[in-house]
């Protein structure tokens, strides 16, 4: 049924070539403002390498506490009816429009040495979170989660229940339905939005660096990393 | 209690005005934009407004920002009439462009040594943050006051273990004001606009680092006599009456 190709109407065509250069222009004002010669050797410096590293591993482990947490939580927005839904859906997915400076500050008072739970956390198990790696897989979790809590609920909503209700038929209970057809069937939606959830933390900068600081090998990631050579490149080059 | 000075200065300059004396602030219109350090924030738009006060066809918009980048943004044409940074090789990066006049230093900033109120772990010198247990966050040594921190710790004869290295000041002051950090070094002045969660304990002359801010013309300023206006009053007795206020120390 696949066809050859519309013609574009011509107002679109220009949006979308205006579109299209949004993007692609401040992409070549890099390349063309890089510092060719030398970015070989910055980029395999063991600076940027201990920084890409970090970066990598706290990603994917947020995508992983994401996949765990977020999973449920999008099931239970899909399909639970309780009181305050919308509300606890509201909250959860705040984070895509807080500035992560100030997601950054909220985790500082929650979760920090004097926060409201970090304290017994402390105390207790004498576990800190700031300055830690922990605690940039947390800043970016706290992020990057609602990408995969939409994403998942959107997938779990539009995927067909018959599936589901004959499984329930043949006389699989509720845990065997959940893996054997509904993991299988929101298996693309996980994948979307796991992606998207690691494409966010791994670009994560404002709550990081607010809740877990910048030390390089410790809680200086990718994005951090090239602030920090901004500002000193800047002077580097200027003075 | 900051409102009354500025009210009754203007009164007085009114009151000159009607009484027919010539003062050059009569000439002076239009607009100013100043750029300037983020350590400056405080301190800079009282002066603004105090200008305001005493030249009432004069409008000061302020820009704060960290000083190297600020440079970038003036680099890249960014409009502005005054340039106040909070250290030399920033503004050195500017001439070297003939993109600002000559500079004067208006202000010096010693380091300070930030704790939280009460000074809970009874930090006494530099030497103190390099006891094991502590938690202390330091600004990176990209940006200024890092640097001079390093220098700090160097005539200290001393080496000390940061938990993080914050990219501004600021941060490193909410850092120990939130309890997460034991101590920093800041500048004096960020101490005293920290409020009262957090207390500096002082660094001794002998291993102290002293910030210099220069201020100075763009030479792209449209507005070069309101501009030169801001500047002198930012050098005289009344503008160097307001920099102490936030703790500044004269040049």
């Amino acid at each position: 049924m696949r066809r050859a190709g519309d013609r574009v109407p011509i107002p679109l065509a220009v949006l979308a070539a205006l579109g299209a250069a949004f993007f692609i222009l401040p992409l070549v004002g890099l390349l063309a403002r890089a510092p060719w010669p030398t970015a070989w050797s910055e980029l395999t410096s063991s600076e940027a390498l201990t920084a890409l590293r970090l970066s990598i591993v706290c990603s994917l482990a947020s995508t992983a506490v994401a996949l765990v947490l977020g999973f449920p939580l999008a099931w239970v927005y899909a399909r639970a009816a309780f009181p305050g839904r919308n509300l606890l859906r509201a909250l959860t997915t705040l984070p895509m429009v807080l500035p992560p400076v100030v997601g950054g500050v909220a985790l500082l008072f929650a979760l920090g040495r004097r926060g409201l739970v970090g304290q017994w956390l402390d105390q207790l198990f004498g576990v800190r979170l700031p300055f830690t790696v922990a605690g940039v897989v947390v800043a970016e979790t706290f992020v990057a989660m609602p990408f995969l809590i939409l994403t998942v609920e959107a997938g779990l909503r539009g995927m067909d229940r018959r599936f589901e209700d004959a499984a329930r038929t043949l006389g699989a209970n509720r845990w065997t339905v959940l893996r054997r057809v509904t993991l299988p069937m929101v298996a693309p939606s996980l994948f979307a939005g796991a992606v998207l959830c690691w494409a966010r933390a791994l670009g994560e900068f404002g709550a990081t660096i607010t809740f877990a600081g910048n030390f390089p090998g410790r809680t200086q990631t990718m994005p951090l990393a090239v602030y920090v050579a901004l500002e000193t490149g800047r002077r580097a080059r200027s003075s | 209690m900051k409102r009354p000075i500025p009210l009754l200065v203007a009164v007085a300059l009114t009151a000159t005005a009607c009484g027919g004396t010539t003062q050059p602030a009569g000439a002076v219109s239009g607009s100013v934009t100043v750029l300037a350090a983020a350590s400056l924030s405080s301190a800079f738009k009282d002066l603004g407004g105090q200008f305001e006060t005493d030249h009432s066809s004069v409008k000061v918009d302020l820009s704060f920002g960290g000083s190297s980048s600020l440079v970038a943004q003036v680099k890249q044409g960014a409009p502005g009439d005054v340039f106040a940074s909070a250290d030399q090789p920033n503004m050195q990066a500017l001439q070297d462009a003939s993109l600002v006049g000559t500079a004067q230093v208006f202000a010096r900033n010693r380091l300070e040594i930030v704790v939280g109120a009460g000074n809970p772990k009874g930090i006494a010198s530099l030497g103190d943050l390099a006891r094991p247990g502590l938690i202390v966050v330091l600004c990176a040594p990209s940006v200024p006051c890092g640097r001079y921190t390093l220098q700090a710790f160097t005539k200290a004869g001393q080496t000390v273990k940061p938990a993080s290295q914050e990219t501004d000041v600021k941060a490193v002051v909410s850092k120990v004001s939130l309890g997460e950090a034991d101590a920093g070094v800041v500048y004096v002045t960020d101490v005293k606009a920290g409020g009262s969660k957090v207390q500096g304990v002082d660094i001794p002359d002998a291993q102290n680092v002293v910030a210099r801010y220069p201020i100075a013309l763009l030479t792209e300023s449209k507005n070069g006599s309101a501009a030169k206006a801001f500047i002198e009053f930012v050098l005289s007795p009344q503008g160097q009456g307001i920099l102490q206020r936030y703790g500044f120390l004269s040049p």
